[in-house]
């Protein structure tokens, strides 16, 4: 296993003067390739300020961010757009879905918006990723008329579209009901064992977390546990 | 470039009631601009034809003799001064000369060589004063369309012919075939037949005037080589302050465009053409602001949908296409729907025809709609009018609008 990302010194703070609040305090981490982690820690404790970095929306206030051995800390938007898309996935709580789309569509929509349009292969890699999520039958559904668990499983099958080294999920189950939920971790626990996809899962359900292989605790803008 | 496009055609198609609004608001501003076009267009042109269409686009003059001095000028001081005389005295000689070579200048359709002065027209106790035109048989029609305005008989002025307006004919009771005695300020007079009655519709032509032929114009004022006068016609009136200039360097005459003659016309033109392009422009600011007002709105109520899409790999750059690709659509869309119903609405209202003489339908030219200006402008209008939203889409910082 290689490293695959690092933070160090990590501070996010927001507002300033008397307003200002200090997120992230000097947060350490590393990532292997191939992990499979729980990000744990109560509200406000900086989890989603933390996968929102990692995911190269924000930029750090202070620190270091590197991944796949790029300095992502200071790369300008153009540059963290490229690399977001090639490198990494996003699953977010209430799935996020483009809702005039279709399924494969949306699964589509990474691979899509770096080519300029929806090429053959595109379409047979989006096809083949809904079927491995169980959604062969509503592949051409407008997202509107899927169920919870099926958007849920949309928004993973399109966070796998590029075939990124690293998935950020923000609570992927927290809105699902419990075979929903076991379903979606059951599809991320084949696809980080068989393909090596290194995932971070933010979560509260202390169950969800058990079923990753590494628990990172953060507490107070700092990795605790 | 496609991908965008077919982005903004879903956002179009998903929202159709928003969309068929937004397309007939700026269809709405199309029919206006394009009616504006044909009403405007078909005025001036309307306006044109009852005048500058009638007047010659440059006179050729010829100078005004000076009267003699009634004193010998040497060793004495004239206190006289006397004003030039306007009588058919004044002519221009060897136009054989000059005029191929004002024919072959570029923009000129025609030229009318004229003897003109006044006269007396006499049918027994009855004396009318009139002007007299002596033009070539054959170029009856080169300046004022005489021909357009014959009520009775012909327009081709035959030896022993004279035409006249129809109020001066109702004023003296003349009829077709009559005959009538002109006199000329030279003190010259003949016996003529009324070979035709014409209606130009305005006071002076119709009451004032009696058209004959050249021929007889020389007996009348005695003029048996020369002519006072030579109208020249051209293709566009508007050429003529360039041209005049050009033929007295060809011909050391005097030429005069009409502009000269028609200022205030000339202005009044000038001041209908602006009015229609500030009406124009309105239209098309109308739909500028509706454009970029409803796609502010639409960039607004989507901003969670543009933030994944950042999130998910697309750039600012992508994001702006979306934008100003719906934006080009609603005005492509509106602009071909606009000209359509323009086009439709103009069909029934009556044809060019109807602004010749004695016609009075709405002087509208559904030829000057300016249909592909419309389309163009609108599509352009609508481009321009999306770039604001386009650039604040664009600008949304992903996380915020995800979160939202």
């Amino acid at each position: 296993m290689t490293v695959l990302l690092e933070v160090r010194d990590l501070v996010k703070t927001f507002g300033s003067g008397e307003a200002e609040t200090r997120v992230l305090r000097g947060l350490n981490l590393a990532m292997q390739t191939g992990e499979l982690a729980a990000l744990l820690g109560p509200s406000g404790s900086g989890k989603s300020t933390l996968l929102t970095i990692l995911g190269t929306l924000m930029h750090p206030t202070s620190g270091s961010h590197t991944m796949l051995g790029v300095d992502l800390t200071t790369a300008n938007d153009r540059a963290l757009t490229e690399f977001r898309n090639l490198h990494i996935g996003f699953v977010f709580q209430f799935h996020n879905l483009l809702p005039d789309f279709t399924a494969l569509e949306n699964v589509c929509f990474p691979t899509a918006v770096r080519e300029g349009r929806e090429t053959a292969t595109a379409r047979a890699r989006g096809q083949e990723l809904l079927v491995r999520m169980g959604l062969a039958e509503r592949v051409h559904f407008p997202t509107a008329n899927l169920s919870g668990g099926q958007k849920q499983r949309v928004a993973v099958a399109r966070a796998l579209m590029n075939r990124p080294e690293l998935v950020l999920a923000d609570e992927p189950t927290g809105n699902l009901d419990r075979a929903s939920a076991a379903q979606v971790m059951d599809l991320i626990g084949e696809i980080n064992h068989e393909e090596g996809t290194t995932f971070l899962i933010s979560t509260h359900d202390e169950k969800i977390a058990a079923l990753c292989r590494r628990q990172i605790v953060v507490g107070d803008g700092l990795v605790t546990g | 470039m496609l991908y965008a496009l077919k982005i903004a055609t879903r956002y179009l198609t998903a929202s159709k009631a928003q969309t068929a609004l937004l397309v007939f608001g700026v269809a709405i501003g199309v029919f206006i601009f394009i009616f504006m076009s044909a009403l405007i267009g078909g005025l001036a042109e309307f306006i044109m034809m009852r005048t500058a269409g009638d007047m010659a686009h440059i006179t050729i003059q010829a100078e005004a003799v000076d009267p003699a001095l009634l004193v010998p000028q040497t060793g004495r001081t004239v206190l006289l001064v006397q004003e030039p005389t306007t009588q058919a005295t004044a002519i221009l000689k060897d136009t054989a000369a000059f005029l191929p070579l004002i024919a072959a200048l570029p923009g000129v359709t025609g030229f009318s060589q004229q003897i003109n002065g006044s006269g007396f027209l006499t049918r027994g106790a009855q004396v009318m004063q009139v002007s007299i035109n002596g033009l070539e048989p054959g170029h009856e029609s080169v300046i004022a369309n005489l021909a357009s305005y014959v009520t009775e008989g012909t327009a081709n002025l035959a030896a022993g012919g004279v035409l006249v307006g129809k109020t001066l004919a109702e004023d003296m009771d003349l009829s077709l075939g009559q005959t009538v005695r002109l006199q000329s300020s030279a003190g010259i007079d003949a016996a003529l037949t009324i070979t035709g009655i014409y209606k130009m519709g305005s006071g002076g032509p119709d009451r004032r005037q009696a058209y004959v032929s050249l021929a007889t114009a020389r007996t009348l004022f005695a003029l048996p080589q020369g002519v006072t006068r030579i109208e020249i016609k051209l293709a566009d009136l508007y050429a003529a302050d360039t041209l005049a200039p050009r033929i007295r360097a060809l011909t050391g005459l005097d030429a005069k465009s009409w502009t000269e003659q028609a200022a205030q016309l000339l202005e009044a033109l000038q001041a209908q053409a602006q009015t229609g392009y500030i009406l124009k422009a309105f239209a098309l600011l109308t739909i500028i602001i509706g454009v970029a007002s409803a796609l502010l709105l639409s960039t607004y109520r989507r901003r969670p949908e543009i933030g994944i899409m950042r999130a998910m790999g697309a750039g600012r750059w992508f994001v702006m296409v979306v934008i100003v690709s719906q934006g080009a659509l609603i005005g492509l869309m509106g602009g071909l729907f606009g000209a359509a119903a323009g086009y439709g609405v103009l069909l029934a209202f009556p044809s060019r025809a109807s602004f010749g003489p004695g016609q009075s339908g709405l002087p509208i030219d559904i030829r000057q709609g300016a249909y592909g200006l419309a389309i163009w402008l609108t599509t352009l209008g609508a481009i321009l009018a999306s770039i604001l939203p386009a650039r604040s889409a664009a600008q949304l910082d992903p996380v915020t609008a995800i979160g939202q």
